[in-house]
């Protein structure tokens, strides 16, 4: 029995996970990975690479809603789309392959930088 | 053109790294490039994400990196959430929205400092195979 509850409490997290991850993903126009990854990681005990896949994987599902949803409101430019995520595939595959090889503590020095200026930019548009 | 092609690789590789669909970047290189309003570029952003995540996911699932159930329970059940998160994005105006997401992605920025920083200090790094064992997933 107790193994049970351990598993419905383990179903009632990723739950919330994913209603968490789609609230976030909607409003903001990202995938969801930022609030997957990191609950996966301090709630399930899941390894930092397994965290990534599975967020993968469930953002699949996520995005491609919420796409839908947002092409209902008019607001999806379907062709820039296409040019900028069938590009960004091959991206991922050598991130993917880079993921194997490199220390995380430069990749997020490395994103963070290109997020301040990001937001820098957006606020002075 | 080149620049949509020039942001969606960029943003790939980053989105390969992290685990995220790339939509960090997506969203200001389509607004600040390509000069889409925000909630263009956010919905633009969230169609270009599907394809990148797929790829990746499988990408990751043959270094056996995806448990499939849990990816598949997330995404299902995420449906009321992603249906809350649109309406509440359309509810918004573009320069809330906007200045939103750039509070977001400094405070994403700051968090990935701190832990790069963290993981200096010996003993505190959090290891990507510790975890609490009754948590483990036995294959």
């Amino acid at each position: 029995m107790a193994v049970a509850v351990a598993e419905s409490h383990r179903t009632l997290k990723l739950v919330a996970i994913g209603t968490a991850a789609g609230l976030f993903s909607g409003l903001f126009g990202v995938g969801g990975g930022t609030v997957i990854v990191p609950l996966l990681v301090f709630w399930l005990g899941y390894g930092e690479r397994e965290a990534t896949g599975t967020s993968l994987a469930a953002i699949v599902f996520i995005a491609g809603v919420a796409a839908a949803v947002q092409g209902a409101y008019g607001n999806v430019h379907v062709l820039d789309g296409l040019l900028v995520g069938l590009p960004a595939v091959g991206g991922v595959l050598v991130g993917t392959w880079l993921q194997q090889r490199m220390h995380v503590r430069a990749i997020s020095l490395l994103f963070a930088a290109v997020l301040v200026a990001s937001a820098i930019e957006l606020v002075l548009e | 053109m080149i620049w949509l092609v020039l942001i969606g690789v960029a943003a790939g590789v980053l989105g390969g790294l992290l685990g995220v669909g790339g939509g960090m970047l997506f969203v200001p290189g389509l607004v600040i490039v390509v000069g889409l309003t925000q909630h263009e570029a956010e919905a633009t952003s969230l169609l270009a994400i599907v394809p990148v995540a797929l790829v990746g996911a499988l990408s990751q699932n043959r270094y056996g990196n995806v448990r499939r159930d849990d990816a598949m329970l997330m995404g299902v059940l995420s449906i009321a959430g992603v249906a809350g998160g649109v309406a509440l994005a359309n509810a918004l105006s573009g320069a809330v929205l906007r200045d939103a997401f750039a509070a977001l992605i400094l405070l994403i920025a700051a968090q990935l400092v701190r832990k790069a920083l963290r993981a200096d200090v010996p003993g505190t790094a959090k290891s990507p195979d510790r975890g609490d064992p009754r948590e483990q997933h036995v294959p």
